[in-house]
């Protein structure tokens, strides 16, 4: 199951979260602060996978930004690492070419893609195009 | 794909300027993500939000507020939460943005709304209006947001009304997210869904394959429930899995060429479910993974992510050779690939794989001792996993040296994995131990080092090991470690951690009231300065509390030929360590050769590496060759358990001995299993109390006693023990589990009535006091019976099977499950009208009123057609009652120091001249106690629970009542007998 995913730039600031297990907001600076740690500390040939608390963060940078995915025991580190780049693909194909800018600038509509993507902590759809489709008819709507 | 995040802060100024894109949003937002960028400290940070907080309550409250800024607004205070500062006055408007806005802000403000408020917040009662009028809107995206955030968050109580208009729209257009919602109806209140079943299956077969993805949530959460219940759907699931595997699915469903790879993951894993411990099942599957495995050639992640969830899966159901093989071969691309994420996960599948078939490390030995120096946290950290799995009596030495090291290394890391490494070297220390000193100093290593950290069974298990003993070698155990701590405390003690110190005190007050022999006045001697240190220097109170309160309980420290009490532990137990600790057993006359000093150099010998060839690194063939020594096929210790164990260190008491059922008289049999390479069985107390705790209160143990009987495995493992037994029954003889054979015996033998099947009891059992045979179920093919046998130290149940054919029975397996735990017996053949018998033996640890059996036979009648039968039943607690034999003084002794008493008035049986005797005898008769004495009116009788915990029972007749007081140490004893006692007087 997936816990939490979150953006994070190389300076720890964080760009995007989202618990799929309740956190109280007074904790998550911190949780988020120490899984930026756990990350940047590693090394380019370690692996992408490290062990936080009682669950497993997978990383994947992206120029300067981090994406992190808290995941339990039973999932499976690949899979996830790969679901990532997918989101990251999903996310490029609708800003084309996108930038942490475009993330910031469009916080509400990252999160609508994600939530396409991962509901209550597990993976319901990888599919690009019907990842999009209802964001893009709400653009529709929303342009007439 | 780094250039995917090409644009960075440094074109921040043309995009604040441009107007075009992504920056065509509302000037405060884009002020506030501006200033959110140019941040440099977080005082910086506090003073903007706060201001950017009082700018939005001041905006929210104004009546010209349009709902385009609202929804601004919204974004806005998901950036203050964000970022830790509460936006609470927010949230009130997220729902009403949702109920009023047009559809952008209405997805805008339900957005808010998952985001903001968690199940159970009384504010998304204010929500269910808004969702059930949008559920019933004719604009189809409207709908679409209302399912999406009921399938996020969504009041419990509310879920029946609005669970009519969700099954209308398993029929739209939108059926999916409907799908998604009851999934999340199922996850928060599954009683309320379980009408729609049907429904579930309906979806499952829908042809839109989104349809059918998202109901798999819903049935890999049923089916890891009960898998049983959906073993009908497993063709289905292979079906599906085949479609997608060929590539019949539209292309936009593929990730870099493969097939919907989360989808195949996702089958995978229920497919693994389905077809665990189930061998017909299995067999529909083979197929479609042998295909799945050869599919997933392409070197991407992702198909190698598929290739991990498959050999998993291969792993776990009914094993077939040919596929086992070849998931063995697909691990060797994982561990030998440069890339370290797929090192990892194969490191990670090898740990898997090992559990069943240890010989697969030796492949890889050469990568995982690599793996083992690698300068990653991750990889170390799994490849010690994986050697703790591989553990056994001649590595042990090797592989806990690598895990302290890691421990001390990674000192300051105390995530809860790291914690796993922390108890696995306890745990594999208790059980492979080859001698004294190194045992002793390990174990000291763990506490200074673990401390406070270590889970509480540690100590305890530690103790009572220490505790158990009363033999010469056992007080040089203690000798040894009390001067160890001499040692330990004359250099700095005061970082050693206060449990260290606990252990210490406990440790030294045992041992010098243990020494048994007056020979070891030293070991008095030594412990008495350890007490005086101990209290002089450290100043602990509880320390000295412990020292006076141990004196006083020395009087009720006495020892008898039977039964001895320890007043020491049961004063510990009270503070927290030994728990558990019922008295002991009846000492038994115990082989005195079973252990000791050749075994630290027996040890030395093993680690010897063995000369081999000099390649380039002597020094890591030599780790391999005490690392992956006794996995090979033909050393011994080996994970398969086909050969001798070396002599175990740390079994006290002598396994029950086969046949004879009066050798051992009441020994307690947890502790008693004397090979090391059953360590992970049930009957193994130090494993056990430290690796099951969340087994409920240890309830019944069952092991074999059977000539034949071997346990394989000399691995320490976790809750998955239970999952890989199962696994693994291809290789049921040489496998992981325990097995019992069945004696054979009279395999010709006619077809008897029940009556005369006890005729049929093995010899050494059929003097045995036993009840009547009982018909358990019987089929055209086999009747099933059984019969319960009063062995002195357990219950024997033992199961009759009869061929009532004339035609031979092939593979007859035997499986008896009996809560936790369970007992596998195989045979060959069963002849036309013949019987086989086979026999466990069960303890019961915690009273139970009464316990219930279930298990199955399955057998073949014509090759490749396996029928089962099941059958079950009932055992009392009676059954695991036996006398205790003492005196009357000793009866004293014992009363004064039980604990828990209850008291009733039970029926007299006034029939009689002597209604005293008569009641009692009566009870005796039921319930197998033993009468101590009968002095007038006062009866005294004592009787103990088969794993030790006695129960004295005083009776005195008082009027036409008989007054029973019964004490135990154990709680809920006396209420077990009790109630039976009042049966028995009752059926009189």
């Amino acid at each position: 199951m997936i816990k939490f995913l979150l953006m994070v730039n190389k300076q720890g600031q964080t760009r995007l979260s989202r618990y799929y297990e309740q956190v109280e907001l007074g904790k998550r600076a911190s949780l988020e602060a120490d899984v930026v740690r756990g990350c940047l500390a590693r090394r380019k040939e370690e692996c992408s996978f490290v062990e936080f608390k009682d669950y497993k963060l997978v990383y994947r940078q992206y120029a300067a930004l981090f994406i992190v995915v808290g995941i339990t025991e039973n999932e499976n580190e690949l899979s996830i690492y790969e679901l990532v780049h997918n989101f990251v693909e999903v996310l490029d194909k609708y800003f084309s070419r996108v930038s942490e800018l475009d993330i910031m600038f469009n916080l509400d509509k990252v999160h609508i893609i994600l939530d396409e993507m991962i509901l209550n902590g597990h993976i319901v759809e990888t599919n690009k195009t019907r990842i999009l489709a209802p964001l893009l008819a709400l653009d529709k709507m929303a342009e007439s | 794909m780094s250039d995917v995040v090409e644009k960075t802060l440094s074109a921040l100024p043309g995009l604040f300027d441009s107007q075009t894109g992504a920056a065509r949003i509302t000037s405060r937002l884009r002020q506030l993500v501006k200033s959110i960028t140019e941040l440099t400290s977080k005082h910086e940070e506090e003073s903007l939000i706060k201001q950017e907080l009082s700018s939005m309550k001041e905006q929210v409250s104004s009546p010209n507020t349009s709902m385009k800024q609202m929804r601004e607004i919204m974004v806005r205070a998901m950036y203050c939460e964000m970022l830790g500062y509460d936006a609470s006055f927010t949230y009130i408007h997220a729902i009403k943005l949702a109920q009023q806005g047009g559809v952008l802000e209405k997805r805008v403000g339900y957005l808010a709304v998952s985001l903001f408020l968690n199940e159970g917040h009384e504010l998304l009662l204010l929500l269910v209006n808004t969702v059930l009028k949008d559920l019933q809107s004719t604009n189809v995206i409207e709908a679409y947001m209302a399912l999406t955030v009921v399938a996020q968050v969504f009041p419990k109580d509310m879920i029946p009304a609005v669970l009519p208009l969700l099954e209308d729209k398993l029929s739209e257009i939108i059926r999916r997210k409907a799908v998604l919602a009851l999934y999340k109806f199922y996850l928060i209140a599954p009683n309320q869904v379980q009408h729609i079943h049907a429904k579930f299956r309906k979806a499952l077969c829908d042809r839109d394959p989104g349809v059918m993805t998202s109901s798999l949530h819903i049935y890999l959460q049923l089916i890891t429930e009960s898998p049983d219940d959906y073993k009908d759907l497993t063709g289905s699931f292979v079906t599906i899995l085949k479609q997608v595997v060929d590539g019949k699915l539209p292309v936009d469903f593929n990730y870099h060429n493969v097939p919907a790879p989360w989808l195949q993951i996702q089958l995978l894993r229920i497919l693994s479910l389905l077809g665990k411990e189930d061998r017909s099942t299995s067999e529909l599957m083979y197929e479609v993974l042998d295909e799945s495995l050869r599919r997933a050639e392409m070197n991407h992640n992702i198909t190698y992510a598929i290739l991990y969830e498959c050999v998993k899966a291969i792993y776990t159901i009914h094993p077939k050779a040919e596929l086992l093989e070849k998931a063995a071969r697909c691990i060797g691309n994982f561990v030998l690939s440069p890339k370290i994420n797929l090192r990892y996960l194969g490191l990670k599948a090898l740990t898997y794989v090992v559990q069943h078939d240890a010989k697969l490390a030796l492949q890889h030995q050469m990568t995982i001792i690599e793996c083992l120096d690698h300068t990653d946290f991750t990889i170390k950290r799994e490849t010690l996993e994986l050697l703790f799995r591989i553990t056994n009596a001649q590595n042990v030495t090797v592989i806990v040296e690598k895990m302290l090291d890691f421990l001390h290394v990674y000192e300051q890391c105390t995530t809860s994995y790291k914690m796993n490494v922390r108890c696995y070297v306890p745990m594999i220390t208790l059980t492979f131990a080859p001698d004294n000193s190194w045992f002793i100093q390990t174990m000291n290593d763990v506490f200074s080092t673990g401390g406070d950290l270590l889970q509480q069974d540690v100590p305890n298990n530690f103790l009572r090991l220490l505790a158990e003993g009363k033999r010469e070698e056992d007080d040089q155990l203690r000798l040894y470690a009390v001067n160890s701590y001499l040692t330990v405390l004359n250099g700095d003690a005061s970082h050693l951690p206060q449990r260290f110190l606990q252990v210490m005190s406990w440790v030294c007050t045992t041992t010098h009231t243990h020494t048994h022999t007056h020979t070891h006045t030293q070991n008095k001697n030594s412990a008495m300065r350890l007490i005086q240190i101990l209290v002089r220097d450290l100043k602990k109170s509880y320390l000295l509390n412990i020292s006076v309160r141990l004196y006083s309980n020395f009087k009720y420290h006495f020892s008898s030929s039977t039964l001895i009490l320890e007043g020491v532990k049961r004063v510990w137990g009270r503070d927290g360590y030994l728990r558990q600790n019922e008295t002991t057993a009846p000492p038994v006359d115990e082989p005195s050769a079973a252990v000791q000093p050749s075994g630290q150099q027996e040890a030395a010998e093993r680690l010897e590496p063995q000369p081999e060839p000099s390649t380039q690194n002597q020094d890591k063939l030599q780790l391999a060759s005490s690392l992956f020594v006794g996995l090979g096929a033909g050393s011994s210790m080996s994970l398969l358990g086909k050969s001798e164990a070396p002599p175990p260190r740390f079994r006290k008491k002598p396994r029950p001995h086969e046949s004879s059922s009066s050798s051992s008289s009441g020994t307690s049999e947890r502790s008693s299993d004397s090979s090391s390479r059953s360590s992970h069985s049930t009957t193994d107390s130090f494993l056990y109390g430290s690796l099951l705790e969340e087994e409920p209160a240890t309830s019944i143990s069952a092991f074999s006693h059977t000539p034949k009987s071997s346990t394989a495995n000399g691995l320490a493992q976790n809750k998955d023990t239970k999952e890989d037994r199962r696994a693994n029954t291809s290789q049921i003889l040489g496998g992981d589990m325990v097995i019992v054979r069945p004696n054979t015996f009279q395999d010709k033998h006619p077809s008897l009535v029940s009556s005369d099947l006890t005729a049929l009891l093995p010899a050494d059992l059929k003097d045995l006091p036993h009840s009547d045979v009982i018909s358990l179920t019987s089929d055209p093919s086999l009747s099933l019976s059984s019969c319960r046998l009063f062995r002195d130290e357990a219950l024997l149940l033992v199961i009759l099977i009869s061929n009532c054919t004339e035609t031979v029975i092939k593979d007859v397996a035997v499986q008896l499950t009996c809560e936790e735990l369970e007992v596998w017996n195989v045979m060959n053949c069963l002849e036309g009208n013949s019987t086989s018998v086979c026999h466990y033996a069960l303890l019961m640890d915690e009273p139970h009123t009464n316990v219930s059996f279930t298990g199955t036979v399955s057998y073949q009648t014509q090759p490749g057609h396996t029928n089962t039968l099941s059958f079950s039943g009932t055992l009392s607690a009676a059954d695991f009652i036996r006398p205790l034999v003492v005196s009357t003084e000793e009866y004293g002794k014992l009363w004064l120091s039980l604990s828990h008493d209850v008291k009733q008035n039970l029926k007299l049986l006034t029939d009689a001249s002597d209604p005293l005797r008569t009641t009692l005898n009566a009870l005796k008769d039921a319930l197998q106690l033993h009468v101590v004495d009968i002095i007038g009116s006062e009866g005294i009788v004592a009787c103990r629970l088969l794993s030790g915990a006695p129960c004295l029972l005083h009776c005195r007749v008082n009027g036409a009542a008989l007054a029973m007081w019964l004490r135990s140490p154990h709680p809920a004893l006396p209420d077990c007998i009790l109630y039976h006692c009042q049966r028995a007087l009752a059926q009189h």
